[in-house]
């Protein structure tokens, strides 16, 4: 039986496309059966940051409305054996999705698949209803910024209420040449506020960028981001991986013998 | 200059302000109780023990913070951290016993 694991965050913007498009090929890297879920109808773009966008011929929209088969409307990537992408519909809104039918359809894929991995759209509206609703697990992207952690806050409140089995926070775009001049957050100041599981750091990266505009997610390539993708993936399937050298206030020694 | 930057600037930073503003705001958020509630518990919780001891108003800190409970769910709870300075000289049981 496979696992569902919603990505959200609440506010727009911090991240959480990209995480669903990293996370889920970085476990389709460990040979997992992977398949991603772009659950914001209207604004859709998990399947630009795929590099899969021209090849959509049915969507989300379509299989719950029985116009074709899940597997018809199963993308798969051909640059790994294992990943799948389920497309969101473009010309619908949220309401085209009710949370009952995305449980089904979870249930569904799991028999099927290892991992589910929905990318969740912004808000606590219907869109976000329908992500969580067959989720076992969530993982919650914020920034180290005050609106999207207080957003964050939100959205884990919303969870419990949901009861989320499992709940996981990654700390996106953490600058730490920042951090160490105490002009921004650093992950344990917002572990600490919001109180959840730390699974991951990842650094603001320039990297990402390129990325996103070449649509081929960097997971476990050599850059910062890479790495800090791969340690998440690795995290999700169990094992024990120690974060990377990113956020520590180094010493003043190691700060004069440490840097490259 | 990175290396002098985080020597010197280490302190100024916004990075402390930003953590005490979320904390701020997330007493309200959280508790769905307005600010200006919070603050009125704050100082009837003050003037009831004002009653016994005195206390550090400047050091205390009253927070709603989010902790595990014994079942493991993330609940929320109400953390005031209250020093005493000492004990009053003239305690209520004094008042009690001198009626």
């Amino acid at each position: 039986m496979g696992e569902v694991i919603v990505i959200t965050s609440g506010k727009g913007g911090v991240g959480k496309t990209t995480t669903t498009a990293n996370v889920g090929t970085g476990l389709a890297k460990l040979d997992k059966k992977v398949v991603l879920i772009d659950t914001d109808i209207g604004l859709r773009n998990l399947d630009v940051v795929m590099g899969l966008e021209n090849r959509i011929v049915y969507n989300l929209v379509d299989v719950i409305e029985g116009t074709c088969k899940i597997k018809q409307a199963l993308i798969k990537d051909k640059r790994y054996p294992n990943l799948y992408l389920l497309p969101a519909a473009q010309t619908r809104d949220k309401s085209a999705v009710r949370p009952e039918e995305m449980k089904q359809l979870c249930e569904q894929l799991k028999t099927e698949f290892d991992y589910i991995i929905i990318d969740c759209p912004a808000g606590i509206e219907q869109g976000f209803e329908n992500a969580v609703a067959g989720a076992d697990r969530a993982l919650v992207v914020t920034t180290p910024e005050v609106s999207a952690v207080r957003d964050a806050d939100r959205i884990i409140g919303l969870l419990e209420a949901h009861n989320m089995k499992k709940m996981d926070l990654i700390v996106n775009r953490l600058r730490i040449e920042m951090v160490r001049t105490g002009d921004m957050m650093s992950s344990d100041d917002v572990v600490e506020i919001l109180a959840v599981n730390l699974i991951g750091i990842v650094p603001d990266d320039g990297s990402i960028i390129v990325a996103t505009n070449n649509g081929e997610p960097l997971v476990g390539n050599e850059s910062k981001a890479g790495q800090a993708y791969m340690n998440i993936c690795r995290r999700i399937t169990g094992e024990e991986v120690p974060f990377l050298d990113l956020n520590v206030k180094k010493g003043f020694f190691s700060r004069l013998f440490g840097r490259k | 200059m990175a290396l002098r930057d985080g020597f010197f600037k280490k302190k100024s930073g916004s990075a402390n302000k930003a953590v005490d503003r979320i904390k701020f705001v997330l007493q309200s958020d959280r508790s769905g109780l307005p600010p200006e509630t919070l603050e009125r518990i704050k100082n009837d919780i003050i003037s009831v023990l004002s009653n016994y001891v005195e206390i550090d108003i400047e050091e205390l800190d009253f927070n709603i913070t989010k902790a595990p409970s014994e079942g493991g769910a993330l609940t929320s709870a109400l953390c005031a951290n209250i020093p005493i300075k000492g004990l009053k000289r003239t305690t209520v049981d004094d008042k009690v016993h001198k009626e």
